[in-house]
């Protein structure tokens, strides 16, 4: 049993990554926390209910319909839409998908993936099933795309169900899609690479297929993904030396689902994270490390901490702006800061209206009027 | 983010309550507004599922898609839209006012009041300006036959949509932004995004903010789990009771934009507010001119001289509206404070009749002496402007260091703003031992940029535009 499996618990399977997966870790590089529980391939969904912190990851039904029903129009009769958006028209270009697989072990199809692309003939490749190392180990890209390889070369096409109208599509959704296509772009480097040829045949541009306006219509743009390509080659380098984080690990620690919550929160503090509230939208953990990092300025947002003078806690922040603290060497500009800004803020709201020393506060202590005031920060 | 709006982030920790970071309202909150909450179909391409619309808080009308793959039924929600947004907006154009232009020598004439439309959130103001491009372009007959006020309905949405793009424009606001203009929370601004919690934040604190935290989205996406397990079993039976279930998932948030607009006329009105509605009505005005000629509707994207034009006007609107800020609102100029462009100071000495005769004619160039213990960022020459006479410019003549340590002397000398005469007006220097504050922000007029007639675009710009028939 390797340290991976008993981290993850014997029983319990390593989640499969995707392009998503691999994408999202590219948002948060610093959290330690992150990625030894990816590296292990921990449920982290089930994780967050086990020890109480359930998040609200899903997909609409909607959505995926309607996806799905836009590829399928887009490959119905040999793909011909597809071909026509890709301006491909000759009739040599081939049409494989490489489907489902014949047997569990996915290596089956892997192997009919490198046959076809080592041959680097004009054709539509759906499906193809790619590898990339991840983590120190090889993990294999649940496949969502077609390869269109043509004048020798590979090009990445995503197909995407959200709209472009009048030239403009939702920003977040553009990126995340560049991101998830450049990961493939990685792994049909890889393997170009590993069999003896250019990796550069694979264009560093992607082809994003999306219906246009407000119809089913599709429309093929042009993404250049070279940025989020040096982006996710940083992270996957970073993520191999996961090993070293978790050799630091106390021997014995575990995050084997059956074990109780208690024990499983124990050890999530054993992991540094790095809580941004950018994690709510993208790490199924992250309700719990909001919760565990209350108080700290990094949870109201990077830009806060660093308009902070980079104070990691409220309290202290708090403590230098009103005097009750001394800053060190270090927090001396910062804290010059602070005083001048809680003085004009006071000298605007009135005193009194602004909050005091830290110190002096109790529930209520402040704008008393109404019964429920806490203390976020206790 | 500024270092004082992070202190107050800091502190609404701390207390567990909003703080304030406005001491004033910086936008216009109308007597009669309309308020419309959308929801929108997952996965379409901006589809509508269901709105609560309306001008009383008490009778919100509820519009439902019930199977949103259904056009008719798609159109026949944008004509009700329609019906209630037009017969809004026209409700405006009756009462005039006479504006005097060519310093009195003219007069031009304006609607006395204007629309103002209210949505939850950014979101929603996005959702508008897409639905605003899918009705815009239909027509009434041909192929494609839509009902009477669909086309109407996407100029005004578009309209209200394009004005939400110019800063201090408050023909079309989101609850989210104009609470979150005037309080901090102690969460961070991912999670103002939610209106619920953020509204529950400021009227009651954290723990309420928590408690509010998984309940009801406030669109116009839907929450996936609710789609799931709820809307799409419905759809699926055509229940009868989804336009109920969507009414209910809705009253929450129609009760706080009302709430929110209550909270926000609580606050005293900033004095500039005024003149920007004024620039509001304006707008409205053309643009409804505009409409009752049979306008064409607008372009799916501006020709170059009119993008141009265009950011233009943004960009200084944004001026505009920062100097304006700060100008009626001393905890908005305490930012600029913070940074160096602002200080206060006491006047020390006041020559108040001094005449500079060293040009051709003599002029009134009285000079004062403040006193600051503020960090005086401004060089020799610079002029500068105290919100308290905006239209008088105070030129830099020296900065030295007070006798105290710490403290600087900044000799002003002083131009404009008291009168034609070679004495100045009462009241119209400041005078010793007055509190002055001082700021590089000026609300000075600038002229903009000459363009060229757009059929005269340079080639360089794609040449002048080709009208053609946008597809829908």
């Amino acid at each position: 049993m390797t340290r991976l499996d008993q981290l993850r618990g014997p029983a319990n399977k390593a989640k499969r990554h995707n392009a998503r997966t691999i994408s999202a870790l590219t948002g948060n590089p610093g959290c330690d926390r992150r990625a030894v529980l990816d590296a292990a391939g921990i449920d982290k969904v089930k994780l967050a209910e086990v020890i109480g912190f359930p998040g609200r990851f899903g997909q609409s039904r909607f959505a995926l319909t309607r996806g799905n029903a836009f590829e399928a129009r887009l490959k119905a009769d040999d793909c011909a839409l597809l071909r026509s958006v890709l301006g491909a028209g000759d009739a040599e270009l081939g049409y494989q998908d490489l489907g489902a697989d014949s047997d569990d072990t996915l290596g089956d199809r892997h192997d009919r993936t490198v046959k076809l692309l080592a041959e680097a003939k004009a054709a539509l490749i759906d499906h193809p099933l790619l590898t990339l190392e991840v983590a120190g180990q090889t993990v294999y890209l649940e496949p969502d795309l077609v390869a269109y390889a043509h004048h020798g070369r590979l090009q990445v096409v995503e197909i995407k169900s959200f709209a472009i109208v009048d030239g403009q599509a939702e920003s977040a959704k553009v990126s995340a899609a560049a991101t998830q296509a450049a990961v493939y772009v990685l792994a049909l480097r890889d393997l170009l690479g590993r069999l003896g040829m250019d990796p550069l045949l694979v264009d560093h541009e992607v082809v994003l297929v999306c219906p246009e306006n407000f119809a089913m219509r599709p429309m093929a743009v042009k993404l250049d993904v070279r940025k989020q390509l040096s982006t996710l080659r940083r992270q996957l380098s970073r993520l191999a030396s996961v090993g070293e984080l978790i050799d630091a690990l106390p021997p014995g620690l575990t995050f084997d689902l059956a074990r109780p919550a208690e024990e499983l929160t124990a050890s999530l503090g054993e992991v540094t994270p790095r809580y941004a509230p950018e994690c709510l939208s993208t790490c199924e953990l992250s309700m719990f490390c909001r919760d565990e990092a209350t108080g700290t300025t990094g949870s109201l947002g990077r830009p806060v901490r660093e308009a902070l003078g980079g104070i990691e806690s409220v309290h202290e922040v708090l403590a230098l702006a009103s005097g009750s603290q001394e800053p060190s060497p270090d927090q001396a500009e910062s804290a010059a800061l602070l005083r001048t800004a809680l003085r004009l803020r006071e000298e605007a709201l009135g005193p009194g209206a602004s909050l005091g020393p830290p110190a002096s506060l109790g529930p209520g202590a402040s704008l008393g009027t109404a019964a429920s005031v806490g203390t976020a920060a206790s | 983010m500024s270092t004082l709006t992070a202190l107050a982030r800091a502190q609404a920790v701390a207390s567990g309550r909003a703080q304030p970071i406005a001491t004033v309202r910086h936008l216009h909150v109308h007597d009669h507004p309309m308020v419309l909450v959308p929801l929108a179909m997952a996965g379409e391409a901006n589809a509508p599922l269901a709105a609560l619309a309306g001008t009383d808080p008490a009778k919100p009308e509820l519009l439902v898609v019930t199977q949103p793959r259904d056009r008719n039924e798609r159109f026949a929600f944008a004509d009700r839209l329609a019906q209630l947004l037009v017969a809004y907006v026209d409700g405006f154009a009756d009462a005039t006012e006479d504006i005097p232009i060519d310093r009195g020598k003219d007069v031009r004439t304006r609607y006395a009041d204007a629309p103002q439309l209210w949505v939850p959130n950014p979101g929603g103001i996005d959702f508008l300006r897409l639905f605003g491009r899918s009705t815009r372009f239909r027509t009434v007959d041909g192929e494609h036959p839509v009902p009477a006020g669909v086309p109407m309905l996407g100029r005004w949405l578009t309209f209200f949509a394009t004005s939400a793009e110019v800063p201090g424009s408050a023909l079309l606001l989101n609850a989210v932004q104009a609470l979150g203009l005037h309080w901090a929370t102690g969460q961070s601004g991912a999670e103002d995004a939610q209106l619920g919690v953020l509204l529950a934040w400021i009227e009651s604190g954290a723990e309420a903010a928590r408690e509010v935290e998984n309940g009801p989205v406030a669109g116009p996406d839907t929450d996936p789990d609710f789609d799931n397990r709820v809307l799409a079993p419905m759809i699926e039976r055509n229940a009868p009771e989804l336009p109920e279930v969507l009414r209910e998932l809705m009253l929450p948030t129609w009760d706080r934009m009302w709430r929110t607009m209550t909270l926000l006329r609580r606050l005293p009105v900033g004095e500039r507010v005024a003149t920007r509605w004024d620039s509001d009505k304006d707008v409205y005005t053309a643009f409804a001119q505009h409409v009752a000629e049979g306008g064409a509707p607008q372009p799916r994207r501006d020709g170059a001289v009119a993008a141009a034009a265009r950011l233009q006007r943004l960009e200084s609107a944004a001026s505009r509206y920062a100097v304006q800020r700060a100008f009626d609102d001393p905890l908005v100029l305490a930012e600029y404070r913070l940074a160096g462009a602002a200080f206060a100071g006491t006047v020390t000495l006041a020559a108040p009749d001094r005449i500079d005769d060293s040009g051709k004619r003599p002029v009134l160039r009285p000079r004062i002496m403040v006193r600051t213990a503020e960090v005086v960022r401004v060089e020799p020459g610079t002029s500068l402007t105290s919100p308290s006479r905006p239209g008088q410019k105070a030129r830099v003549v020296s900065v030295a260091p007070a006798g105290v340590a710490g403290e600087s002397d900044v000799l002003l000398e002083l131009s404009g703003g008291m009168g034609r005469k070679l004495v100045a007006e009462p009241g119209s220097v400041p005078a010793v031992g007055e509190r002055l504050m001082l700021t590089t922000l000026s609300e000075e007029f600038r002229r903009s940029g000459a363009l060229p007639d757009p059929a005269e675009t340079p080639w360089t710009h794609g040449g002048p535009p080709v009208l053609a028939e946008p597809p829908l």
